[in-house]
């Protein structure tokens, strides 16, 4: 196979009128391609670059190279079976996929979830953002230059993955929240390791900004570029930490609440400038209000079951299997064949670390998902990036990429 | 390592060559800085505080394939992607490993689609596949090592 000539491309820049400005086809500006593999674009991002010097012109995301077909393969699973693929989706939340796609499998059933289930679904939903936004400060500050905040970064996540294996038996694609509630309760030592994290972590967060907030070097990277005013961000779809840190106050969490947040007391963190300081601020101060949701789940949790008693959809425990008669029929129907919810189409939405994650779900009355569709946070940013790219240096566009907080997973799907 | 010293003063070491060679090439191994998907995320924590793949020499990830000697396939590999996969193989300086980190990537894992490669050695030889999904770190250190064992192993007829 001669890869080398066969991805040489032999097209001629007139190809890419529309695309890039008229300076480009004149050969005023030069394009230059950056990816699919390069150190900081997050996974297989690839961007076409119109540059004047060193001047960002123009760029024009090119996306596919993640594209699992996750929705499709949905279709020819059952419903519950189809879980885990949503884990893969956008591997920095996977309890958040988890969540949304449960949430619109109980919509379209109108299945109860117990609240003990709700509570721990919240706590590990937020737990899931202090991971995914670790991960995303770690690297963006690697990506910026600062090496020692992506070792730190690191070391916290990993108490985390601690907790997520201790729940589901899984550091990362743990499949623990299922249609009416979750797998199985938590374990014992479930509690002292929440506790434990809750008093650990603070202090972390401290260390955090004392390295970067007033560092005069991450100043000087971070403010001023990649600007997103609040009209251009909702004009463009943004959600999330990038949406807010344009000034728009929009938290699905407290606008259309779910999964009984509506309990919890917790502040929404704003920006004023809407550059890269601002949305790393917001980020930063999310982690210590989910820690703040964290500490309410864990100090208010109710006892009783964790899955709904409605065994039409749900499996019945274990213990019931040798008693009950019914109760293997269940089991055995459930396995088998799966539950067929009645016919109709869906829409829920939860806040993911990134923005705005809904989930579209039609059933035509099979034990089958007839489509499933995600609206993902990354895809729509990507398409914000070219506006907030735009005549910054190709320096700062590094930061650009980090600050949107892109998955490719979640992107391409 | 078969190290024979001479008795005296003479300082002076005798060793063979293959096994020097395998020595160093194992002791400095640099990966690519290559993530695909979610396993690339395993392969960051390995690199990180906890698991520290420094141990082995190989904290450097080079994002430029013609300084790297390994190149850890770490998610999975789109018909998009399988040429630019190739592409950065062929760049690569002899002599190169690959290690195929998690289910994806070594036999396509749970998509059995049209859009995933049912396993990178369809365009990549292979030296090590990972099970898992994602692997462990720890299951990512014992590709390596399992790696290294290999190299150890090669005899210098078989350099060419
Ligand atoms: S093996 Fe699993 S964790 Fe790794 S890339 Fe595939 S789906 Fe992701």
């Amino acid at each position: 196979m001669s890869g080398l000539q066969d991805s040489v491309w032999a097209g001629d820049i007139q190809q890419l009128k529309g695309l890039v400005s008229e300076r480009a086809l004149s050969g005023e500006t030069i394009v230059l391609n950056m990816g699919p593999q390069h150190p900081s674009t997050h996974g297989v991002l690839r961007l076409m670059l119109e540059l004047d010097g060193e001047v960002v012109v123009n760029c024009v995301p090119d996306i596919g190279y993640l594209h699992t077909g996750i929705e499709k393969n949905m279709e020819a699973k059952r419903y519950e079976q189809a879980i885990t693929m949503t884990d893969r989706m956008d591997y920095l939340n996977p309890l958040g996929n988890n969540l949304v796609y449960c949430l619109a499998i109980e919509k379209i059933i109108d299945l109860d979830v117990p609240p003990r289930a709700q509570y721990l679904r919240v706590l590990l939903a937020e737990l899931t953002r202090i991971n995914s936004h670790l991960v995303w400060l770690g690297t963006h500050a690697l990506d910026i230059g600062a090496m020692s905040m992506f070792l730190y970064c690191f070391r916290e996540r990993e108490k985390l993955l601690d907790i997520f294996e201790m729940v589901s038996g899984q550091r990362m694609m743990s499949t623990y929240f299922r249609p009416g509630g979750l797998w199985r309760d938590v374990p014992e030592e479930f509690e002292p390791a929440v506790r434990d994290f809750i008093s650990y972590f603070p202090a972390r967060i401290d260390d955090y900004e004392r390295l970067l907030t007033d560092n005069p070097l991450w100043l000087d990277r971070t403010q001023g570029i990649g600007f997103l005013s609040a009209q251009d961000a909702i004009a463009l779809g943004c959600t999330g930490p990038t949406l807010r840190g344009s000034g728009v106050n929009w938290d699905i969490r407290k606008a259309i609440p779910y999964s009984s947040y509506e309990h919890f007391e917790f502040d929404v963190p704003l920006g004023q400038h809407g550059d890269v300081y601002d949305r790393y601020l917001i980020r930063v101060e999310e982690m210590r209000q989910s820690l703040r949701i964290v500490q309410q789940a864990m100090d208010n949790l109710p006892g009783g079951p964790v899955r709904s008693n409605d065994r039409k959809y749900v499996p019945p425990p274990r213990s019931e299997l040798g008693t009950s008669m019914e109760a293997v029929i269940h089991h055995f129907k459930l396995w088998t064949e799966g539950f067929r919810p009645p016919e109709g189409e869906v829409y829920v939405r939860v806040e993911s670390p990134r923005g705005e994650l809904g989930c579209y779900l039609i059933s035509d009355g099979s034990p089958k998902p007839w489509r499933v569709h995600f609206r993902t946070p990354s895809l729509i940013h990507l398409s914000a990036l070219p506006h907030m790219a735009k005549g910054y240096l190709i320096a700062d566009l590094v930061g650009i990429i980090g600050t949107v907080d892109i998955v490719l997973g979640d992107a391409d799907r | 390592m078969g190290v024979t010293s001479k008795l005296g003063d003479l300082g002076i070491v005798t060793v063979r060559l293959e096994d020097t060679v395998n020595w160093a090439r194992t002791r400095a191994m640099w990966p690519m800085l290559f993530g695909l998907a979610c396993c690339a995320i395993e392969m960051m924590s390995t690199q990180a505080s906890v698991y520290d793949l420094s141990r082995f020499g190989m904290e450097l990830m080079r994002p430029s394939p013609r300084q790297s000697d390994l190149m850890i396939v770490a998610g999975r590999v789109t018909r998009k992607m399988a040429p630019v996969l190739r592409q950065l193989y062929d760049q690569m300086p002899d002599p190169k490993w690959v290690i195929s980190m998690g289910d994806c990537a070594s036999c396509g894992g749970v998509f059995n689609n049209y859009a995933i490669v049912q396993g990178v050695d369809e365009i990549v030889p292979v030296d090590v596949y990972i099970a898992g999904c994602p692997p462990r770190p720890e299951q990512l250190i014992h590709g390596i090592i399992t790696l290294h064992e290999r190299v150890k192993q090669e005899r210098i007829t078989d350099w060419a």
